[in-house]
């Protein structure tokens, strides 16, 4: 697994960039992954990505957009706007959490 | 005398039934299957159905057929389960009481769903082939129809028999061939993955296959609605994609009454350890088959080899002792691809589908993710397999779980 030092402390990372730990995570190296991919969090932001942290400690598994929608109460539609173009993904990102699985 | 309950007579639900009544003795057990129809449909079958190469009526047999002696079938409408009473309700308001219950009522397509799709066009120009009545209108659609775009399109996954929409447009294209009318029709595959499949090899062979018979590929699509107006799909990042045949595969759920229950994820699918089945919350329950939230293919594959290791486990977990065959999530489907040939692809939770060999004695070997006649004969030849030998739980020469035998390592980037 890879090493990648994200303001200034080293994380363990998948090739693309997603952390693998889910402990090695906090508020403060969101806001950096966030800004990374060209977003500034603001609280509906974090509505979502709080959601998917408590989901995942509890399902062991990044929760799908539908999941998010169904379980979370966050419309989809707002989490295109939230996260535009593929939500599912920079959610993961930010939240630090496996990218969520391909389906089979 | 102890009561197992098996809701669903389907793949899952009869090879349960056929396997559990010969390991639980007809003193002690006494078994009951409930369904809500008398009819099994080969739904395998039901792909072939829209092109006229099966016709509906080769489809369907009488589910109490393929039942042994001493299991009860109930045909009703299952209310709920109340796991507290361990208790069943039935829509007419008879009570089932059950010491073990089996969840195996699998997945069905939801058009109502997506906003606007089933609505003013539902049955004229979109369609959809994963019901008999769906089936088989699409069939008369296609046997009339003289061209025009036509967009494939799954809403969201996971799908029952996650192949199927390829292979419905394999098939479409070798079907317009013959007609003598490709040249009048557009194909596009829409779907709400980032390529052809979910796994990055078979992903990529299948993607070659789409672009070899010239079908449009659009890519990690979420759609929000339908506008059977403009006949448009809309997605979510506002993407529209015309057509004027539409063949979807509509929002895959579990059965409602597992939401009643209080039994189901938000796609009402019942969440199981995946090695066992066994309810993650109630230790006298168990999901077969596509009723269960476990990360493979909703596909009868994985019911028969989930099966095979199911009933050990069965008797293991009634007489309180550990379950130890423990399934890896084994799949294995042939995948048609118009003009006589067909793929293989053989996989299980921690290895995708490879290129290779697929060794079976007497058979085989079958190609593994190429194109060959006899995967088409295997795929031909199943339906008597299923009735034959499948469903009544024989012994068949397939390893319940997966074997990297014959299997080829790809170098594929991340």
């Amino acid at each position: 697994m890879p090493t990648a030092s994200i303001n200034g402390r080293p994380v363990q990372v998948d090739a693309e960039g997603f952390l693998t730990q889910y402990d090695e995570w906090d508020e403060d190296l969101a806001r950096v992954l966030a800004a990374q991919i060209g977003i500034e969090l603001s609280e509906e932001h974090w509505k979502a990505i709080h959601f998917l942290r408590a989901d995942f400690k509890a399902q062991g598994e990044t929760a799908t957009l539908r999941r998010i929608t169904t379980i979370g109460g966050i419309p989809t539609k707002e989490l295109f706007e939230l996260f535009p173009k593929k939500p599912a993904k920079k959610m993961a990102y930010i939240a630090g959490l496996p990218k969520p699985r391909g389906c089979v | 005398m102890k009561r197992l309950v098996i809701l669903g007579g389907g793949t899952a639900g009869t090879i349960a039934a056929n396997r559990l009544r010969r390991r639980l003795g007809s003193a002690e057990w006494q078994i009951t299957v409930v369904d809500q129809s008398e009819s099994h449909y080969y739904q395998p079958g039901q792909l072939f159905v829209p092109f006229g190469i099966y016709r509906p009526a080769d489809l369907v047999k009488p589910r109490r057929r393929f039942l042994p002696a001493g299991v009860d079938l109930v045909i009703g409408e299952i209310d709920r389960v109340v796991p507290e009473d361990t208790t069943v309700r039935l829509v007419d308001g008879s009570e089932l009481g059950y010491d073990y219950l089996i969840i195996a009522t699998g997945t069905s397509p939801h058009p109502e769903e997506t906003p606007g799709m089933s609505e003013g066009e539902w049955g004229r120009s979109i369609h959809e082939f994963y019901t008999f009545a769906g089936a088989t209108a699409l069939a008369d659609k296609l046997a009339s129809w003289d061209g025009g775009r036509l967009v494939v399109h799954i809403v969201d996954m996971p799908i029952k028999c996650p192949v199927a929409p390829l292979e419905f447009t394999f098939l479409a294209d070798a079907f317009f061939t013959e007609q003598g009318m490709r040249d009048r029709v557009e194909m596009v595959f829409v779907t709400p993955l980032d390529g052809a499949f979910t796994k990055p090899v078979a992903s990529q062979h299948l993607g070659a296959m789409l672009e070899d018979r010239k079908v449009a590929l659009e890519t990690d699509f979420i759609v929000e609605r339908v506008d059977p107006e403009r006949k448009m799909l809309v997605s979510y990042d506002e993407r529209e994609v015309p057509f004027d045949l539409l063949v979807t595969v509509p929002l895959n759920m579990g059965a409602s009454y597992v939401a009643r229950s209080g039994l189901g994820d938000e796609l009402n699918y019942v969440p199981v350890d995946k090695q066992t089945m066994l309810s993650k919350a109630h230790d006298n329950i168990f999901a077969l088959g596509d009723a269960s939230d476990i990360p493979t293919s909703k596909a009868g594959s994985v019911a028969h080899f989930s099966l095979e290791l199911f009933e050990d486990n069965f008797v293991q977990h009634v007489h309180g002792r550990p379950m130890t065959r423990l399934f890896d999530g084994h799949a294995n489907c042939f995948i048609e691809s118009g003009g006589g040939k067909g793929l293989l692809i053989d996989f299980n939770y921690d290895t995708e589908p490879l290129p290779g060999l697929y060794p079976l004695p007497g058979l085989g070997p079958f190609k593994l993710l190429r194109e060959s006649e006899a995967n088409h004969w295997g795929k031909m030849m199943f339906r008597w397999v299923y009735w034959n030998l499948l469903l009544p739980g024989k012994e068949m020469p397939l390893e319940p779980l997966m074997s990297m035998a014959g299997k080829e390592l790809e170098d594929v980037g991340p």
